[in-house]
């Protein structure tokens, strides 16, 4: 049995969940703490089954991090070396970064020598001297947390070890964050994904204790792994060490919950909850992977994240009966309260949801004298919008299965335009906590091979073993490695055949 | 004259975008270099080819290689080192540099060089759009030599091609000495005179771009129609309204090449139009019909921000304008046509120009 828990910014969801079955579901609010919320939802589970069950491990996502970016606070002072010179050193770190938050995160730069070409030339060779010198900077600074950036890291580490190891010996109290393990090639999103880490390594190491130490406190020894952004899992001691990878995990964890809870491998998965809707695709069981550059807090970063669309539409959107429109603004957790069906003054979309009949909640009474077109204009307008973000998602003119999850499906009636037909889940009002229960263990490899040095079949053999080995390294039971993800991208303007392959394996979490 | 800094830069890249015709890679890079450029060592002038005199000695500068590995080698000051070169080498000091592609990227390149030596732009460039190689500029068409040609990387490594028989050998030996380079790397050639400027260069295609950026911008800002506001600063002919529904894209021997489907919506609802692109939109047909081929500009953008969208760009579901402008006439010539033509890229038609077919 496994338990999977959602911190979402209004409810805490925790689910029980033994191999396809829920067996029980808790809705609690989240604490600004985090952890009460999740000692509440621990509680109500432990009351429906004690000690009748054996908890192999408890799982959750929390977006709560992304918070602190955004709000610009609780953030740790980062340095940066970036190993590069003589190379790019035109455009410095932090370049294209908001003013408020390089103050908010700024320790010093340094470019130092080091990096590799594309083909895994060096650009120059590291210089210890230089690294010695820098280190014991940082250390006099007392800036605690740390970014190594190489160039072509991704296809050539060696350096950004090199150096880590180096600085270790030197200063071992310093946090270090080594770039290639967060981004991809594009140096400056990489870098950028990188500092958003080590800024917040000092907070998700607090915020990951307090949450151990809250489990403990409930007798459950199982251990503690968080979601990623990608729909797989990570030991709470990693996950410590790598914050940035938790940020996206809510919208990953409802699309995997969905694919879960239908049986489905490739759908879309509309999660409309009381203030947004996210749409997301998911590929084999995984959420597709945003292929551009992804902004987080007004930064330009290229780590995994899932290819998400997000709108202001939730249950608790208000509706302007005049001017026939919905939302920005939406009374979030106050529906119960603000809401005409709940006794409030405020219209919201769920009030025309029961207007229309498709929902029995509250007091239908109150929304009874609302103008029938007008009710009926909202909701189509409710469903152009969604059906808006379902084909620009889609890669192809064919209909795809729609599955609808969050407490805000009840806004759709029918089928939905594009939907080749449109699924609803018995769970799902907690598909994210399911989404983290059902969590695997995941390893990914992207790399750039020279088709003269090594043919096709062979670069595409050595990625995905590369990934494999990351996945048993991760904790994974190598017995059930499953392959989901492979993608060849041929590199233009290159003579020769120069190739990008990306390799992501799967597999279940090996239990000791 | 007048002078680019940080907003014009802004524009420029919008503009270039639209002139690139799908190719000319992703400005970004080149947006950020040119800002850092300007930072430090303050804003650039552009001058007309009116404002040139007879002495003036103008050298062209341009980068070459993989997009791919310039978001992660991220150029420095290159094409610095490449005019420099030049300069020792034939012993002068260069008055002026002008772009070699105002479409895409390229067109910022110049603003890295100018910035240091503290030299104008002027206000032109080699090809009045994108094109994918280095022989395909008016300046070698009508007779400007390819050679010497400076090319320097990263770490002010030079190597100079003295001589070669066609434009054509020097893109292939440009292109090997990239690699080599790490795969990105600038060059640089000349100098020209004024009379060189005037009878091979695409002209005013500066100021276009950045006349071409800013309607956009103002357009997004005020909410006005951006499509409308385009053909006001540069004719040439709304082609198409729809949505991307089909999308084929392959590389073949380091070339991007694909054709995407398009649906049309309102006044084209029934219709389609398919463009075919390697690296650039190359021809675009409609219902079966060609409508417009190169070197004509067939540009993609964004129906509601008017957004160049490059072919790399490309997405189902993209809801988006196809704008036709037609080629400077340098390239509707029978030489530039040998170059640039559709029989250039692998078609067995023959040109006809945009404006004297009739649509819809």
């Amino acid at each position: 049995m496994r338990i999977g828990i959602d911190v979402g910014g209004t409810n805490t969801d925790a689910v029980l969940i033994n191999n396809r079955e829920v067996l029980y579901k808790a809705k609690n609010l989240t604490t600004p703490d985090i952890t009460s919320g999740i000692i509440n939802s621990i509680d109500e589970i432990v009351e429906f089954a004690p000690k009748r069950f054996n908890v192999e491990s408890v799982v959750i996502g929390t977006t709560h991090l992304i918070n602190s970016l955004l709000e610009r606070k609780n953030l740790s002072t980062s340095s940066i070396i970036r190993l590069c010179l003589p190379s790019t050193t035109l455009l410095p770190p932090m370049v294209d970064w908001p003013m408020d938050m390089k103050e908010a995160i700024l320790g010093d730069s340094y470019l130092l020598h080091g990096g590799n070409e594309f083909d895994g030339r060096e650009i120059s060779k590291i210089n210890k001297d230089e690294i010695v010198r820098v280190t014991e900077d940082i250390k006099m600074k007392k800036i605690s947390s740390l970014v190594i950036n190489s160039v072509f890291s991704p296809i050539a580490s060696g350096h950004e070890r090199f150096v880590a190891n180096i600085v270790a010996e030197i200063a071992p109290e310093i946090k270090i964050t080594l770039a290639h393990e967060i981004g991809k090639i594009g140096l400056l999103e990489r870098e950028n994904a990188a500092i958003l880490n080590a800024s917040l390594v000092a907070k998700a190491t607090e915020m990951i204790a307090a949450i151990k130490k809250a489990i403990s406190i409930k007798g459950l020894d199982a251990p503690l792994f968080i979601s990623q952004n990608d729909g797989t899992l990570m030991d709470s001691e990693y996950a410590a060490r790598y914050p940035v990878f938790t940020i996206s995990a809510g919208p990953t964890n409802s699309m995997r919950g969905a694919a879960f809870l239908s049986g489905l491998k490739d759908a879309i998965v509309v999660d409309i909850g009381g203030t947004s809707t996210d749409v997301g695709i998911l590929v084999n069981g995984f959420p597709r992977e945003a292929s551009i550059s992804v902004n987080i807090a007004g930064i330009r970063t290229n780590f995994r994240m899932p290819d998400v669309l997000s709108i202001a539409l939730g249950g608790g959107s208000l509706v302007d009966e005049k001017l026939l429109t919905i939302g920005p603004e939406s009374i979030g957790h106050n529906l119960t309260k603000e809401s005409l069906v709940f006794g409030g003054n405020k219209l919201t979309t769920t009030d025309i949801a029961v207007a229309a009949g498709l929902k029995n909640i509250g007091n239908f009474k109150k929304v009874n004298n609302l103008n029938g077109i007008m009710v009926n204009k909202i909701q189509n307008l409710i469903k152009k919008k969604v059906e808006n973000l379902i084909d620009r998602l889609k890669t192809t003119v064919d209909s795809v299965p729609v599955i609808l999850v969050g407490g805000g499906e009840i806004l759709i009636a029918g089928n939905l335009f594009g939907a080749s037909e449109v699924i609803r889940l018995q769970h799902a009002d907690v598909a994210n906590a399911v989404g983290a229960a059902i969590s695997q263990v995941g390893g990914q490899v992207e790399k750039i091979y020279s088709l003269e040095n090594i043919n096709r079949e062979n670069a595409i053999i050595q990625a995905v073993q590369e990934a494999e080995n990351k996945v048993i390294l991760s904790g994974g039971n190598p017995e059930t490695i499953e392959l989901v993800e492979k993608e060849e991208i041929p590199l233009s303007y290159l003579p020769g055949n120069v190739i990008k392959i990306r390799a992501k394996v799967v597999a279940d979490l090996q239990i000791a | 004259m007048w002078t680019i800094e940080n907003d014009s830069i802004e524009s420029i890249s919008i503009g270039a975008g639209i002139l690139g015709s799908g190719g000319g890679g992703n400005p970004y890079m080149g947006m950020l270099r040119a800002k850092e450029m300007i930072r430090k060592y303050g804003p650039v002038n552009v001058l007309s080819v009116n404002e040139l005199s007879i002495s003036d000695k103008i050298v062209c500068v341009g980068s070459i290689g993989a997009p791919t590995v310039g978001i992660e080698k991220i150029q420095g000051i290159e094409s610095y080192y490449a005019l420099r070169a030049i300069e020792k080498l034939l012993n002068f000091s260069a008055t002026a540099v002008v772009s070699n592609e105002i479409g895409g990227s390229n067109s910022l390149e110049p603003i890295i060089p100018a910035s240091i030596s503290k030299i104008p732009i002027v206000d032109a460039d080699g090809m009045g759009r994108a094109f994918p190689e280095l022989q395909m500029k008016t300046f070698f068409v009508y007779g400007v030599p390819p050679v010497p040609m400076s090319i320097a990387d990263d770490k002010g490594n030079v190597m100079i091609i003295s001589q070669a028989n066609d434009p054509k050998t020097v893109e292939d030996m440009a292109r090997s000495i990239t690699v080599q380079m790490g795969s990105v790397a600038c060059y640089a050639f000349g100098p020209m005179d004024i009379n060189q400027i005037l009878n091979t260069a695409v002209l005013n295609t500066l100021t276009l771009s950045k006349n071409l950026g800013d309607i956009v911008r103002s357009s997004i800002k005020t909410n006005n129609n951006p499509i409308e506001s385009i053909l006001k600063v540069h004719s040439g002919k709304n082609l198409f309204e729809g949505k991307i529904v089909d999308l084929e894209r392959k590389t073949i021997q380091g070339f991007t090449r694909g054709k995407v489907l398009i649906e049309g919506l309102s006044e084209y609802s029934g219709d389609r139009m398919e463009i075919e692109f390697q690296n650039e939109n190359l021809i675009a047909k409609m219902n079966n019909t060609v409508v417009c081929l190169v070197p004509d500009l067939i540009c993609i953008v964004d129906s509601e921000k008017g957004e160049p969208i490059t072919t790399e760009l490309l997405r189902y579901g993209f809801r988006v304008t196809v704008l036709g402008f037609p080629a400077p006439k340098h390239w509707t010539s029978e030489q530039g046509l040998k170059v640039v033509g559709p029989k250039a890229f692998g078609y067995d038609f023959d040109y006809s120009p945009l404006l004297f077919k009739e649509l819809k």
